[in-house]
């Protein structure tokens, strides 16, 4: 049974295929078909869990393999699947938030045209997203990785007709595609150094090289994961990618392909448990990333760029967390649940927000909507709780975790987190504050009402999983569930003890939201966002997204413009000189030739004539010398 | 023997200024014929000096060819001729660079 | 007397063609073009037939004396290399000709000699892939400039003749290089044993250092300015820009593969030595080909150009394979070659249909045509992708193969040209952003979708772009074992892996 995880893979597949070719007559039902596949892949994905837990801890994978994909020389890849701990919680995941969200856009995207193709580049997503987290090989793994790439970039620009969403389609593409440079070089590397590209022997082998060995590849394939996962430098794509329709930044952009660069970190374990310079460097781009993502989450008036932002922030806790080691890995994929649910679950209130109000995203329009959006309030409510960490959520146990770990490695990075949850519970508190509660400030053709059942249904489900995930903490059960996949976790000592760090967190995250009562919740807030002059500098740095794309556009993309066209001009100018300039030159040198061509035939008899005795002299001077 | 070759070089001479200095195709043309046959004279001369038939087969090669230039020269001449109401050679210099 | 047969139908086909009484609309002539073409790759599937995997030797073979005097034979046989590179011939001609159905419609007495002409130019392709001696190889690799002289001289449009004669020149220059290299070759074979073009005798020639190099360097010129390397790439963008988008497809798919192919069958099989002193400037210029044609694609304003820049850059990938030396770079070195005709035809094409509905080929004169033709902009996407090698189409393998096999070779090398790779994403994806997305400009209005025609041409492409892409199998299982032998030539080959595989094993092997 456990063999037919390929069978996982190929039924959104075969849905996305079916719908991108069946005509306009599947407009009627294509949703229901693509909602249908996802369903049955998370049916099937439920099986093959209950399945692998019924196993002894020491078999829990299991790897099929559906033939060679490649076969040239020595090189060797093969179609084959892990179905294993790891992955196996990926897929439920996946599966899972994935049915709700296609559920979900039922009734989101009700009123698009497009809405059939809609759906099939979410089946596609879904395949290509399972086959990242089951491919037992990286270059299977970096089909799934490309694939996911071609999803959110086909999903981010759906609606292709407003400039700006075609922008930052490409814009998440091309940013990708750095990232991917990485793994793409990782894999290579791989390839000269082990003769093979298998993830489990890769891991298995990675101790018996160099350590430069093992830190290059851990920083090429981090390279990788910063790009997917949106993690400084490669982090400019992700804001621009709200662009995309609600239910999309939901599943891609919140969920699960964003988290996709922790899991190959998790998944190269060893890699990375071979190098620890390379550890370090996770460490300091999960750091990093988390402070940025949190101080742009502050800023933002833009609902969903708001939620961006935290989606940053949070990764980056997830990322610090697979940078600790074996210590971490285990939470980083705990908060990756976590954070799945309860991000889902804000993004889909989002929508449902963003529904009710004519698709305005600017919360200075919003204010009171608790009233007029009861479902909606009460599971985007939850899912703030879950994310500031309040006692019994899931985000409470997950993010705990992470930063008792980060304590446990180095103060620094400890503090660095606890002020990470600090300016969480801030900026998740304003987006409540402003969002459901104060005055009215809705836009004069606005009648906010609650969204229909399809939509809302999917938010409460997920509003339970939001709060209960923190069961999965039990008695550590996702640490001894994970322990084959990523490695045992030996416990460090904690510089306090466990229940004063959770005391302290709690007190710090308490600060944050009443600073944020302070500021939002007391005060009248202003209709229109104030202007860049009114503001401090913290709040015009973060809206300018901390200078990213400046830099960017500094450093990258001017510069290569520039050479674009100096180069378009040398290559017309230069070496296409070259061949036209040795043509004219041959013009010249015949137009010379040409001139004792005066059109006097007997001109020419003469030459003819004296041609001839030219010869004959010629042949005489031989003859007699 | 050396008659003959005199007789041939003469006649080639004539026919060679006379292509040089006259303007009037027709006279060019008769010229030309005029250095063919010149040729001929001295092939079958040689003919007849080596006693095999080399020379005589090359003279009759050059008859046949010498008539088909005379063909169509002479077409090209009158097509010139209906045109350009001339056969003077200086005034046909279209291919003047 | 199969692959005679291969070259004799085409051949035929376009005399038949061409003497077709000239009708106003030039359907019988499409149809009967269309019905050889089809015939000659049912012959090449029978051909696939008969041949035996297994065996990396050439196959199917024939030798006729040809010119006694200098040794010149009418010498043909496959290996692997030659029959994807026919098979690829065979394959784009009909899709080449469908999509080219409604072409010249304001002067339709041409068409004829249109379809006679890519009749012609497939017979001469796979006579050049065929070729087993040299002269033969070199009379039809010159052979092939007479219809694509006229095919862009005659049929084409804009600066046609410019492109034409810079072409025919260009081109010529590079083959007379190489005839020169052709003459070396018969007085080397003359002194060692009588004159012969053979394949397999030149192989067996003993030569000076000196001379090996001179030779090499004159087919190589000729290749190099075939396939095109920078600096010798000029003519292909002029060309493409003028050409219809059937014979661009057809010169850049196809006869442009002569000069990698070329450079494998006899630049690398008869110098090997001379090859491999060669080989660190050709792969820096081969890379130099990468950045520089994917940056140029990057800055252009024509569809055509663009494409055919971004050709440059993919032929900067072939070269760097084969000249990498290792298996595996050159197995996907040549699957590039095949990988790479069905994807720039897709985009050729396309871009031909776009070009043909907006009446202009410049990109700012689009905007916006996703919304009213779905489907073309949907294969365009395809295409595109295809050129920038995603994972799942058919190039991702054989890019992938070159820089794995160059990485185990050279890293340096590798790591700048993998930068290709995201230069790709940013001319392909710029491109579709500003044609196909955005608001819709006004005079794209009124663009009509595919019809069904051509819908029908771009289908099989299509479909092997991305069954390839999956299921590349078939086709590596024909090209690994005959390149085999021309690494096993060169005698480079792969490196084993740099990691001890298994530390105890050795160990254990050192003691005994």
């Amino acid at each position: 049974m456990l063999d037919l995880s390929w069978l996982l893979i190929a039924i959104p597949l075969a849905g996305a295929a079916l719908l991108l070719t069946w005509g306009k007559e599947s407009d009627r039902f294509g949703h229901l078909i693509a909602t249908a596949c996802s369903a049955a892949s998370f049916v099937l994905g439920v099986v093959l869990f209950v399945e692998l837990a019924g196993r002894d801890a020491e078999d829990r994978s299991v790897t099929t393999d559906l033939g060679t994909w490649i076969d040239a020389g020595p090189f060797r890849a093969d179609f084959s699947f892990t179905f294993d701990t790891l992955s196996s919680l990926f897929v439920l995941l996946i599966t899972g938030v994935g049915t709700l969200i296609h559920v979900y856009s039922i009734g989101y995207m009700a009123h698009d045209e497009r809405r059939r193709r809609f759906f099939a580049y979410l089946n596609l997503f879904i395949a290509a997203m399972l086959t990242l987290v089951l491919a037992a090989d990286y270059l299977v793994l970096f089909l799934g990785w490309e694939g996911v790439g071609l999803a959110s970039y086909l999903l981010i620009g759906f609606w292709q007709h407003k400039p700006s969403a075609a922008a930052a389609a490409k814009k998440a593409f091309v940013m990708n595609r750095v990232g991917d440079l990485g793994l793409a070089l990782a894999i290579m590397t791989m390839f000269a150094w082990f003769g093979t590209t298998s993830i489990a022997a890769v891991n298995d082998q990675v101790h018996s090289v160099s350590g430069n060995v093992a830190t290059a590849l851990g920083l090429l394939l981090l390279l990788g994961a910063c790009g997917k996962s949106a993690q400084f430098p490669l982090q400019a794509w992700l804001l621009d990618a709200m662009e995309g329709p609600t239910p999309v930044s939901a599943l891609i952009h919140a969920a699960t392909m964003v988290t996709a660069g922790v899991y190959l970190v998790v998944r190269s374990h060893d890699v990375f448990d071979a190098s620890a310079t390379a550890r370090n460097v996770v460490i300091a781009v999960g750091v990093i990333t988390l402070l940025m993502g949190a101080w742009i989450g502050c800023t933002k008036d833009d609902i969903k760029k708001a939620l961006a932002g935290s989606t940053m922030s949070q990764i980056g806790y997830m990322m610090l967390a697979a940078g600790l080691g074996p210590a971490g890995y285990a939470f980083a994929i705990f908060h990756l649940l976590t954070h799945g649910f309860f991000k889902a679950n804000m993004f889909l209130g989002a929508g449902s927000v963003m529904h009710g109000m004519n698709d305005d995203v600017d919360m200075r329009h919003y204010g009171a909507l608790r009233k007029a959006m009861p479902v909606t309030f009460y599971t985007f409510g939850i899912g703030y709780l879950a994310i500031i960490g309040f006692p019994g959520t899931s985000g409470f146990f997950s993010k705990d975790k992470i930063i008792e770990a980060a304590l446990g490695h180095s103060v620094w990075v400890g503090l660095a987190a606890l002020l990470g949850a600090g300016v969480t519970a801030f900026y998740m508190t304003r987006l409540m504050l402003m969002t459901f509660f104060g005055e009215k400030r809705w836009r004069d053709d606005v009648h906010p009402h609650e969204s229909p059942s399809v939509m809302t249904v999917p938010l409460i489900v997920l509003a339970a999983l939001s709060l209960l995930a923190g069961l999965m903490a039990l008695g550590s059960w996702i640490e001894e569930w994970l322990e084959p996949a990523a490695g045992h976790a030996e416990h460090h000592d904690l510089p306090l003890p466990i229940i004063v760090i959770t005391l302290i967190v709690l007190v710090v995250v308490a600060a944050g939201v009443a600073l944020a009562w302070l500021t939002y919740g007391r005060r009248q807030i202003a209709a229109e966002t104030p202007a860049d002059s009114e503001v401090s500098a913290f709040t015009r740095a973060g809206r300018a997204e901390l200078y990213g794309n400046h830099v960017n556009d500094a450093l990258v993309v001017r510069p290569a413009t520039h050479l674009t066209r100096a180069l378009v001009w040398a290559d017309a100018k230069v070496i296409d000189g070259f061949v036209t300039g040795g043509a004219d030159r041959l013009g010249e040198i015949s137009g010379e030739l040409r001139k004792p061509q005066t059109g006097f035939v007997r001109s020419y008899a003469l030459m003819v004539l004296g041609g001839a005795l030219v010869v004959l002299l010629g042949l005489l001077a031989v003859t007699l010398a | 023997m050396t008659e003959y070759l005199t007789l041939s070089m003469l006649l080639f001479s004539i026919g060679a200024i006379g292509v040089l200095v006259r303007r009037n195709a027709i006279i060019v043309f008769m010229c030309v014929e005029l250095m063919l046959n010149a040729t001929n004279l001295a092939f079958v001369a040689f003919a007849r000096q080596h006693g095999n038939l080399d020379g005589q087969v090359a003279a009759f090669f050059v008859m046949v060819v010498a008539a088909a230039e005379v063909t169509i020269g002479l077409a090209i001449i009158v097509s010139i001729y209906r045109t350009r109401r001339t056969t003077s050679v200086d005034d046909a210099n279209l291919l003047k660079a | 007397m199969m692959l005679s047969l291969l070259i004799a139908v085409p051949l035929l086909g376009a005399l038949v063609v061409a003497l077709l009484p000239r009708t106003a609309d030039g359907a019988t002539a499409r149809h009967v073009a269309f019905g050889v073409s089809i015939l000659t790759l049912l012959m090449s599937l029978a051909l696939l037939r008969e041949f035996d995997i297994e065996s990396g030797g050439y196959q199917l073979t024939e030798d006729h004396e040809w010119i006694g005097a200098l040794g010149v034979h009418w010498a043909l046989g496959v290996n692997g290399i030659g029959l994807t590179m026919i098979f690829l011939t065979t394959v784009l001609t009909p899709i080449v000709l469908v999509a080219s159905w409604r072409d010249k419609e304001a002067d339709p007495a041409r068409t004829n000699t249109y379809f006679a002409w890519m009749l012609v130019l497939e017979a001469l392709a796979i006579g050049v892939f065929a070729a087993t001696d040299v002269f033969m190889f070199y009379v039809l690799f010159e052979a092939t400039l007479i219809p694509l002289y006229f095919l862009i001289g005659a049929h084409g449009t804009g600066q046609r003749s410019y492109a034409a004669v810079k072409f025919l020149i260009y081109n010529l220059l590079g083959g007379l290089i190489m005839l020169a290299s052709v003459v070396g070759l018969y007085v080397l074979s003359t002194q060692q044993g009588g004159p012969s073009f053979l394949h397999a005798d030149l192989m067996d020639l003993e030569m000076s250092q000196t001379t090996e190099r001179l030779l090499f360097l004159g087919f190589f010129i000729a290749f190099a300015i075939k396939a095109p390397l920078w600096p010798l790439h000029t003519w292909l963008p002029d060309a493409a820009a003028s050409a219809t988008p059937g014979t661009s497809v057809l010169m850049v798919s196809v006869v442009d593969k002569i000069g990698t192919f070329g450079m494998i069958r006899w630049c690398l099989e008869l110098f090997p030595g001379a090859s491999e002193w060669a080989s660190p400037v050709v792969l820096v210029l081969a890379t130099i080909s990468i950045l520089y044609g994917a940056l140029l694609a990057i800055g252009q304003d024509d569809l055509r150009r663009l494409i055919a820049l971004t050709s440059v850059s993919h032929f900067g990938f072939i070269i760097l394979g084969i000249f990498a030396f290792t298996s595996v770079s050159m197995t996907g070195s040549v699957l590039y070659m095949f990988n790479h005709g069905l994807s720039t035809a897709v985009l050729f094409l396309v871009a031909g249909m776009m070009i043909q509905r907006r009446g202009s080929a410049r990109i700012s004169d689009f905007g916006g045509v996703q919304k009213v033709a779905p489907v073309l902009s949907g294969v365009l996407l395809v295409g595109g992708l295809s050129s920038l090698s995603l994972p799942g189409l058919a190039p991702f393998v054989s890019e992938f193969l070159v820089l794995a096999g160059t990485f185990t070779r050279s890293i340096p090398i590798a790591t700048v040209a993998t930068l290709g790779i995201v230069l790709a994403a940013v001319y392909i994806l710029l491109m579709y952003q500003r044609t196909m997305t955005g608001p819709l400009n006004e005079a794209t209005a009124g663009f009509r979708d595919l019809s069904r025609r051509e819908v029908g041409a771009m289908a099989p492409a299509l479909v092997l772009i991305i069954g390839l892409g999956f299921v590349p199998q078939p086709l590596l299982e024909v090209i690994d074992p005959a390149v085999e032998p021309v690494v096993n030539t060169v005698g480079v080959g792969d490196p084993p892996p740099r990691a001890p595989l298994d530390l105890t094993q050795q160990t254990e092997g050192a003691h005994e």
